[in-house]
């Protein structure tokens, strides 16, 4: 794509353009170096006048104040449970209806993907209020599997679109040379279609982990009373009343929350930038 | 995890040409195929795959979102909350609201929220992602990097990040802008004066939004082939007339379900506002669904509150239409 060699005056004309990359960089990756750095730094430095933008000192007293403040493993478990039930129960149900949509033919399959298409669009800020009366009315009101249940419904039909663009991108020649190979149709999909599936299930998975994992307000909607039942989201921005301006702790909170996500992003950037885009743009 | 397929009462029936896709009016989508009777529990196959979605949407969507009506048109506050029997109330409760100063100034803002917001998101995605096409391998690596970077930190712990970088005291932000020269800066607080508050927030939901557009609409022109700009460059274009007539019309499509997302997205944000700043100082960064909630939450008017949702709704909806109508020309194969 670059077959000119670099010229003094080609790397003049295209200073402004790195320039421009630089400063995209650094503006995306600031406000994430300095949640770590202020996590690792000691008090004494947070506290400089001027600030210190390299470590000069690290220290582990904010995480250790942070991980044995009131309740920091309750609520960490609890956003573990609930995200973990969310996800798999978004992937048990999309896997059915990906596969209704993208592999067998019946009537009223048109309105079955343009609900999913409406739904997930829907605006849950919005059902706030009825999600708070019928949780009460219910008996469901503080407890966490209310909020797997709202995140599973939030999460599903994101899944259930990305599965089935990944579901169509795998030929159907492969099940069906199996089924002629003597495999039944379920068969050929469990040892044919799923592993070539797994890529998907991973993105879509990773896709319900972060949005359960950071969901907000229904978490401060629906758990009041029964404070242990909080999850971590609610937990965090509540961190004047738990940690003061004590923005040590308050930064090492915020970087364990954050971590799980930041490293399976990372980990699968490639995959995953690729397969959300695709699956929330393309369908 | 097997998938629901795997039953084993149906190994036998073999789901006969509903597979295939075929385009001649086929007989297999009717509820009862008229071919024998074993065919009739192949047909039902899609159906019981998805009744679990089904009943998911109905019951954690669409009747929530009918209760929302429903308490829209009624008199609900705690009373009703504790111990039932609410009061039809009809229109009541959206006279009251439409005809609450209060609730127009918050449209009003949340309108210019919108705004100001998307055409940030907009302008810089974009910005980014052509950017991003003209970088060598290396430094698209650093950018993108650092798009997923912010793209990945979670909601919260984004907004208690910022909430650390304009504090008064010891922010960066406040050190930077003296350092600047701007002196008056010096232990500026930024939540207490409403403007800096609205511009904390924009700025916080741009950060969060711009790398989702910028990678997208990257992606979108990496499926360019290259040659089309090589061959247009060869041809004598300009970098102006090749943007104009070749990126631009590739990119209409995918920036229109782009940007009716964002709308929706920066719409309906609430999880900043609430965290940051609660709606304050003095409701100056209190949009629809931050607005809502107040009413329902804080006095206890859950047929206010509904009523609102309601008309964030109908306001939504106008932005939907827009992205569906970019959908289905996507969607050429739904």
């Amino acid at each position: 794509m670059r077959p000119v060699p670099a010229s003094p005056s080609r790397v003049l004309r295209r200073l402004p353009l790195h320039m421009g990359a630089l400063l995209t960089f650094a503006v995306c990756a600031f406000p994430v170096y300095w949640m770590v750095l202020t996590a690792f730094k000691p008090t004494a430095d947070i506290q400089a006048e001027t600030p210190l933008f390299l470590p000069t000192s690290l220290t582990l007293e904010h995480f250790s104040a942070a991980v044995n403040a009131d309740g920091f493993w309750l609520f960490w478990r609890n956003s573990l449970i609930v995200t973990a039930g969310c996800v798999l129960l978004a992937l048990a149900v999309a896997l059915g209806s990906a596969f209704a949509v993208a592999r067998l033919r019946w009537k009223g399959r048109r309105g079955f993907v343009l609900m999913v298409f409406i739904a997930q669009v829907a605006p849950w800020e919005a059902l706030l209020i009825p999600m708070y009366v019928i949780a009460r009315d219910t008996d469901m009101l503080d407890r966490l599997p209310t909020l797997t249940l709202v995140y599973f419904m939030i999460t599903l039909p994101f899944t259930i679109v990305t599965l089935r663009s990944f579901l169509t991108g795998i030929p159907r020649e492969l099940e069906e040379a199996a089924q002629v190979d003597g495999c039944t149709r379920a068969a050929a999909f469990r040892r044919v279609t799923l592993p070539l599936l797994a890529p998907g299930l991973l993105a879509t998975s990773l896709f319900g982990f972060i949005t359960a994992w950071n969901e907000f307000a229904f978490a401060n909607m629906l758990i009041i009373k029964n404070q242990d039942d909080r999850t971590l989201p609610v937990w965090l921005s509540s961190f004047s009343n738990v940690f003061g301006t004590d923005w040590g702790a308050t930064m090492a909170a915020s970087t364990l929350f954050a971590l799980p996500v930041l490293i399976l992003f990372l980990v699968l950037q490639r995959r995953v930038a690729s397969g959300l885009a695709g699956g929330a743009v393309k369908g | 995890m097997t998938p629901p397929a795997a039953r084993p009462g149906a190994t036998k029936v073999p789901v006969p040409t509903a597979t295939t896709a075929a385009p001649a009016p086929s007989p297999a989508p009717a509820p009862v195929p008229p071919g024998g009777r074993r065919a009739l529990p192949g047909s039902l196959w899609p159906y019981l795959l998805i009744a679990p979605t089904v009943l998911g949407i109905t019951a954690l969507l669409a009747y929530p979102l009918a209760r929302n009506l429903l308490i829209s048109l009624q008199h609900y506050g705690m009373a009703e909350l504790i111990r039932g029997g609410a009061h039809f109330a009809g229109l009541e409760n959206y006279r009251e609201i439409l005809g609450d100063a209060e609730f127009w100034r918050v449209t009003r803002r949340t309108l210019w929220w919108t705004a100001i917001n998307v055409v940030l998101i907009m302008v810089i995605g974009t910005a980014v992602a052509l950017m991003l096409q003209r970088l060598g391998r290396r430094m698209r690596t650093l950018v993108l990097s650092g798009l997923v970077l912010a793209w990945a930190s979670p909601v919260i712990a984004t907004t208690t990040v910022f909430q650390w970088l304009f504090s008064s005291r010891l922010g960066v932000v406040n050190w930077l802008l003296v350092r600047l020269g701007f002196e008056s800066f010096q232990d500026y607080s930024w939540l207490a004066h409403g403007p800096a508050a609205f511009t904390v927030l924009v700025l916080l939901v741009v950060w969060q939004s711009v790398p989702f557009v910028a990678i997208t609409l990257h992606s979108a022109l990496t499926t360019v082939p290259t040659e089309l700009f090589e061959s247009a460059r060869i041809d004598g274009a300009g970098g102006w007339r090749i943007f104009h007539s070749i990126t631009l019309p590739l990119l209409r499509p995918i920036f229109g379900l782009v940007l009716s997302l964002e709308v929706i997205w920066v719409f309906r944000c609430f999880a900043q506002i609430w965290a940051v700043t609660g709606g304050g100082p003095g409701g100056a960064t209190t949009t629809l669904p931050v607005y809502a909630y107040q009413v329902a939450r804080s006095l206890h008017r859950y047929d206010l509150g509904a009523a609102a949702a309601t008309v964030t709704v109908l306001i939504l909806i106008a932005a939907l239409i827009l992205y569906f109508r970019q959908m289905f020309r996507q969607e050429a194969e739904l």
